[in-house]
């Protein structure tokens, strides 16, 4: 097992996740129902399938400029370009906030033709910072901060340990999936959910869902085999 | 649903389209991305005003952009907020080299979308400044929200921003001229029945026959409460205490009076309306010195009115009686 992310690799993330949202996306725009204006899955469904049309070997797909256009650029432009197609096509917060997720790890990666696990989990911090800066969220505020923050700290725990490449994916999709959980409790305070007040309590965050998808999609498509699997698991 | 459109996922589309055929005197409608400008922009010298926001509000942007008022619309989908690279397009189509005055409603998803744009703008070398209008009384303004919600301050503000910019005023006056509007203009609003989004199809939210949401939102987001329908001196009565008790306006206050249709509410019934609120604040020892009534910042087909009051001095009267020319507001020209 290679213990470098290559390019080829964050390519079969990107499909991953685009399946992950695709085949979630009723499941999202529930959750984003019950707080808020129940469009999520299909905004990010609608983004990440603009994305699919941008990576190489997408044929011709509806929207992307040149097809497969990302395919000889590195990691760094590829991820930028992911970043400014979501802007522009995924709307509402969720735009801006993947979009600066993406284009915050593109700048972070730049120049890079593979990763080591300590600049994966350097380029996932500097994206979830981005994402603090763009929306003001702080951990607890019901939103994908929630997910998104501790799985950056168990990157780069992880990092620092020495932890192999697939140790890191899973422990940071573990880390993001007990931080979505635990928005289920709390009161919203950013974003529409929070005019619900107290009634956005006991419903998952739709935001912190699909941070989720993101992390665990990252595992499944760069350490294949379930976590259950592997030793210490 | 019915409705006089062609296929829902077409409205926006169409209706973009529709505007062009229509102004094409006057304006410039571009597609991918999406955005409304005047035919003579950029206009050398001048700050250029760039708005936006979801479909389904008209005349809300697109119907204010012309002398006077703004230089660019970006249209979003219906109650969506437009993406960053229709402002950008926008702004490097109307800047005349004084730079971009943005005026945001105050959406999570809008306010992140405009100061992303802005970023970019920025990076274009073009001097930027996002202001933010969020004078809505009805939810609650705390460090646990969101924030108010902008709404019919804003067609104020893009009036009287607009006038300032023609009188070629530096982008800083035009910001904080655009802050004191903000700062001095309070709203509520109420429905009486829900609006139907095209793609959804069915009303988004139900109310029964004989009740109505006081506080409503323009994307039909609840407000403070559900009661039943009562007099039109009663509801203008529980609009302006709410708008009056929050800045506070007091006796001796001059006021524009703004009582703005929701989409589906009889210019007749805005009339009876603005009635009550003319009595009301006549009571109050206030005096209303000028008057906008009609469906300026609709929700579709929603049924219902809002007030907005905003406190004047010479200075905000000059501005707004200053000559406009655009489809949705026209004067002086």
């Amino acid at each position: 097992m290679s213990e470098k992310v290559t390019q080829e690799g964050v390519i079969a993330w990107l499909r991953a996740f685009a399946a992950a949202v695709a085949a979630n996306r009723e499941y999202l725009t529930d959750l984003d129902a019950a707080i808020g204006d129940a469009d999520h899955g299909i905004n990010m469904d609608r983004g990440m399938r603009a994305v699919l049309g941008k990576l190489p070997g997408a044929g011709e797909p509806e929207g992307a400029d040149e097809p497969g256009e990302l395919s000889q650029e590195g990691v760094g432009s590829l991820l930028k370009t992911v970043g400014m197609t979501l802007v522009s096509t995924v709307g509402g917060a969720a735009g801006p906030l993947f979009g600066t997720l993406f284009l915050e790890m593109g700048k972070a990666a730049d120049g890079a033709a593979e990763l080591t696990v300590a600049q994966w989990a350097a380029m996932l911090e500097a994206g979830v910072k981005g994402v603090q800066a763009r929306g003001k969220a702080e951990l607890g505020d019901k939103t994908m901060i929630d997910a998104l923050v501790p799985a950056a700290q168990a990157l780069n725990a992880a990092a620092a340990g020495g932890l192999s490449l697939a140790d890191t994916l899973w422990g940071a999709a573990e880390a993001a999936e007990q931080g979505m959980k635990a928005t289920i409790p709390l009161v919203a305070r950013k974003g529409r959910a929070s005019y619900l007040g107290e009634r956005s309590a006991g419903h998952q965050d739709p935001g912190a869902t699909s941070s989720w998808l993101l992390m665990q999609t990252a595992a499944e498509a760069l350490a294949p085999g379930a976590p259950a699997e592997r030793p210490g698991a | 649903m019915k409705k006089l459109i062609n296929r829902p996922e077409d409205a926006v589309k169409d209706e973009l389209e529709g505007i062009a055929a229509a102004h094409a005197d006057r304006l410039r409608v571009h597609t991918g991305p999406n955005y409304i400008v005047r035919a003579d922009a950029p206009v050398q010298g001048k700050v250029a005003i760039v708005s936006g926001g979801g479909s389904g509000h008209e005349p809300m942007h697109g119907g204010f952009v012309g002398m006077g008022m703004l230089d660019a619309a970006c249209p979003g989908d219906v109650f969506t907020c437009p993406t960053p690279d229709q402002m950008l397009e926008a702004a490097k189509v109307v800047n005349g080299g004084a730079g971009v005055l943005l005026i945001v409603k105050n959406y999570t998803g809008d306010v992140m979308n405009f100061e992303m744009a802005a970023d970019l703008v920025r990076d274009e070398g073009i001097e930027v400044e996002p202001v933010v209008i969020d004078d809505d009384v009805a939810v609650k303004d705390s460090l646990y929200t969101a924030g108010r919600r902008g709404v019919g301050a804003t067609v104020l503000a893009e009036k009287i921003c607009g006038a300032a910019a023609e009188q070629r005023r530096p982008l800083p006056d035009v910001a904080d001229l655009c802050r004191k509007v903000n700062a001095n203009a309070r709203s509520m609003g109420v429905a009486l029945t829900s609006c139907t989004v095209p793609m959804a199809g069915k009303p988004t939210f139900e109310l029964g026959a004989d009740e109505m949401e006081i506080g409503i939102g323009i994307h039909g987001e609840p407000g403070r409460e559900r009661r039943t329908l009562a007099p039109a001196h009663e509801i203008v009565e529980a609009l302006a205490s709410a708008i009056l008790d929050d800045l506070p306006f007091g006796r001796g206050d001059e006021v524009l009076a703004f009582v703005n249709g929701m989409g589906g509410t009889p210019l007749m019934e805005l009339y009876v309306v603005y009635n009550e609120l003319h009595k009301l604040l006549e009571g109050r020892g206030m005096a209303i010195t000028r008057n906008l009534i009609g469906s300026y910042i609709t929700a579709l087909d929603m049924a219902g009115c809002s007030i907005t009051l905003l406190r004047l001095d010479d200075e905000l009267t000059a501005l707004w009686d200053a000559p406009v020319n655009t489809t949705g507001l026209r004067w002086g020209v």
